[in-house]
């Protein structure tokens, strides 16, 4: 589904990914952990087609296309998704409006008609459940005033309106006390399936507690420098990053 | 009596046309008025019209404007129309009281003022002039300060019609006023609309102004309101203009406010050629409240300029300004925030914002917030942005599968909803939303201008049978 080969990427003349490389097949879950300022999000933004980074080198297809010749829009209707790190705030935009906008660019895209108004309020109901989200949330502006919880399950639940092929969680879990991040994990386990695939990007092992990852990638100093089962997260838990750096090439 | 006025010394055919008028449409004034017209073109004769090279007018240049020809009646041409048989609105679910400026006359089936029930009078100042003398004696000129501007001592000079009205103390006029003015005429235009309204003690008002034009034809229009809002009075006014590329559209709007009254003014530019509005208020009561709130949403070579003036005269007053626009292609703007705090007015709170979104490189905007401030105890602040859509919010988008123009659509609807959001009329916040949402897909035509939709679908041309009248 998502083969990245070799990647290398760079801001500002600063080399933040030197060579990385990923496959991500259909029905799997991808965990990547790492130190802060490692590159996660980085790779997060490179996939979705943030255009801040120049990309060095490498490879990236996604669906047998090559993806860095896809538009922003166009990989998000192919299929892709991230769940930001740090959810943008945009007053004025109501999220009914917003929502209906993207699953109708959506449906537009794959040649169907808008879908109708009952529909995709019923539909917003149905997947705010999923998330347990209660409140008013319809008429409320993107993100804006939103708790730093609220925002995060926000994430999920445009991830629940838009079922994504595959969907990057850029650490989802910070910031969430436990109950929210068990209300996050559900969401993303009820939505798993065979023909689906997630990147969950954390900083800390106890997400993975709730979603079980199938692979287990350390991201440091813009490589992946082990890969492993879930129980690499525990291990990588136990010793710390200090452990990592003992062994990382410079 | 049609006079035609041409080229580079407009001043002086103005002038003329004056000593004409003073012995023939202007001969049935009564003293008052007589001698206020007499200092006002004196004035004018001072004065004369802006030039670039005064401050006010520096980005604002009508030397294009001045130099054509116009047609000016002084006397109307038709008063017999029915305006609700001409216009189907479709702004209010609710039903306004609305009243039509065609052509610079009020025009309402021949009755040109009439009385509500609860003693409010609405309609033609040439026929309040005469009617009610002793509320223009108390009230007329009081507050346009026609000293220091040229464009308002020619406004007073020939003003003849124009809104009038009156709400008496403790009085609330239950449906919203709307007025629309309309130019449509065949040739070259110039007209001086003038409004007089007057919110005794406790009277509440809502008012919407309309200024439409119906023909591409060049149009200057010089407008000049004044407002009297009593104490505890509320004022919740509307200026939404929707003019041609070849209009000049001059509106200068003076509120007056005694003490604990509040008014709310919102301007809002969906469309125009040259358009200046000029809004000054007076905070001459204490725990007087002024929201002064505009849009503008200006494309091609389209040009607005706002100047806003805010006098705190007394303590414990409140001045609320938050103006946006959106600026595309060669569009330009000027905006101007004067607060004034005089040193008596202590505990002022003034707050001044203005917000930019330029879409171009070729888009400019002036904004220039200027505070003056003697009092030592009060809150003022002022912000000013000039700024592009916000690149964050634009990936975000586009991450959802929005695609960049849809994307830019929102982004920029939302940076308007902020003031569309204040209007407080709901039908009129709906029309208002979805016009500026047309506007912003390049969908607004000169056709649904305005909030006028006429109920035939009759494009332009808009016939009027002039043969009945
Ligand atoms: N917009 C930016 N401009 C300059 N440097 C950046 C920018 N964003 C990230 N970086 C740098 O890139 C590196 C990787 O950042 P990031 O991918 O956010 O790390 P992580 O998500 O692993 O914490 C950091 O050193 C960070 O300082
Ligand atoms: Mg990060």
């Amino acid at each position: 589904m998502l083969f990245i080969k070799d990647l290398e990427v760079s801001i500002e003349g600063k080399k933040i990914l030197k060579g990385l490389t990923l496959e991500v097949k259909p029905g799997e879950v991808h965990a990547i952990m790492g130190p802060n300022g490692t590159g996660k999000s980085t790779l997060a933004n490179v996939i979705a087609g943030r255009d801040l980074y120049e990309i060095g080198g490498g490879k990236v297809s996604y669906k047998g296309k090559d993806l860095l010749e896809l538009s922003v829009e166009e990989r998000a209707n192919e299929g892709i998704f991230l769940g930001f790190q740090y959810p943008v705030e945009i007053p004025g935009v109501s999220m009914t409006n917003f929502l209906r906008t993207a699953v109708n660019e959506r449906r537009a895209y794959h040649g169907l008609d808008p879908m109708p108004a009952g529909e995709f309020l019923r539909m917003m109901e149905e997947k705010k459940q999923l998330v347990e989200i209660h409140s008013q949330l319809a008429s409320r502006s993107v993100n804006e005033g939103f708790s730093g919880g609220e925002k995060k399950r926000n994430e999920i639940f445009q991830m629940a309106m838009l079922e994504p092929e595959l969907a990057i969680l850029d650490e989802t879990d910070s910031g969430l006390d436990i109950d929210a991040l068990k209300v996050v994990a559900n969401g993303v386990n009820k939505l798993r399936r065979p023909d689906n695939a997630f990147i969950v990007i954390t900083h800390y092992q106890r997400l993975l507690d709730y979603i079980i990852p199938d692979f287990v990638h350390v991201l440091f100093n813009g490589r992946i420098v082990r890969s492993g089962g879930k129980e690499l997260a525990l291990e990588l838990e136990e010793k710390g990053y200090e452990w990592l750096k003992a062994q990382a090439p410079a | 009596m049609d006079t035609i006025i041409t080229d580079n010394s407009l001043k002086g055919k103005m002038i003329t046309l004056f000593g004409e008028n003073l012995r023939s449409n202007f001969s049935s004034d009564s003293e008052h008025i007589r001698s206020i017209r007499l200092q006002a073109i004196e004035r004018f004769r001072e004065l004369g019209f802006p030039s670039p090279t005064e401050e006010k007018w520096r980005s604002t240049n009508l030397g294009k404007t001045l130099m054509l020809e116009y047609v000016q009646h002084f006397a109307p041409l038709e008063k017999d129309i029915d305006v609700r048989k001409v216009f189907q609105c479709e702004v209010f679910d609710l039903d306004t009281i609305l009243v039509a400026q065609y052509n610079g006359w009020l025009v309402n089936k021949g009755e040109t003022l009439t009385s509500l029930p609860n003693g409010t009078v609405i309609g033609s100042l040439a026929d309040a002039m005469r009617q009610y003398p002793e509320i223009f004696e108390k009230h007329y000129g009081k507050y346009a300060d026609m000293q220091h501007d040229g464009l308002n001592a020619l406004n007073t000079a020939f003003a003849q019609d124009g809104l009038f009205i009156y709400v008496p103390e403790g009085v609330t006029v239950e449906k919203p006023v709307q007025i629309i003015n309309l130019i449509d005429l065949k040739e070259n235009f110039f007209v001086q609309p003038r409004n007089l309204i007057v919110l005794e003690k406790g009277a509440s008002l809502r008012l919407v102004h309309c200024d439409h034009s119906l023909r591409h034809k060049e149009s200057l229009i010089n407008n000049v309101s004044e407002f009297y809002v009593g104490e505890g009075a509320y004022l919740d006014h509307y200026k939404i203009q929707n003019k041609d590329n070849s209009s000049t559209l001059i509106t200068t709007t003076f509120f007056h406010q005694e003490r604990e009254s509040r008014v709310s003014t919102n301007t809002i530019v969906l469309h125009g050629g040259v358009v200046r509005n000029n809004i000054s208020v007076k905070l001459a009561g204490e725990y007087a409240e002024a929201d002064i709130l505009g849009l503008y949403l200006v494309d091609r070579e389209q040009h607005v300029d706002t100047h806003v003036h805010v006098d705190h005269a007394v303590p414990h007053c409140t001045s609320n300004e938050m103006f946006k626009g959106i600026l595309d292609d060669q569009a330009s703007g000027v905006f101007n925030g004067h607060i004034l705090v005089r040193r008596e007015a202590q505990k002022t709170l003034a707050y001044q914002n203005n917000r930019n979104l330029l879409l171009t490189d070729k888009a400019r905007i002036h904004t220039k917030p200027h505070l003056e401030i003697y009092a030592d105890d009060v809150k003022c602040s002022h912000g000013a942005t000039v700024g592009q859509l916000d690149p964050e919010a634009m990936f975000y988008l586009r991450t959802r599968g929005i695609g960049e123009h849809a994307a830019r659509m929102l982004l920029m609807y939302a940076f308007a909803a902020e003031v569309i959001g204040k209007i407080s009329i709901q039908a009129l916040r709906e029309r208002i939303d979805e016009l500026v949402a047309k506007r912003l897909r390049g969908e607004l035509t000169i056709c649904d201008q305005c909030v006028i939709d006429c109920r035939e679908k009759r494009p332009v041309s808009f016939d009027i049978d002039l043969s009945k009248i």
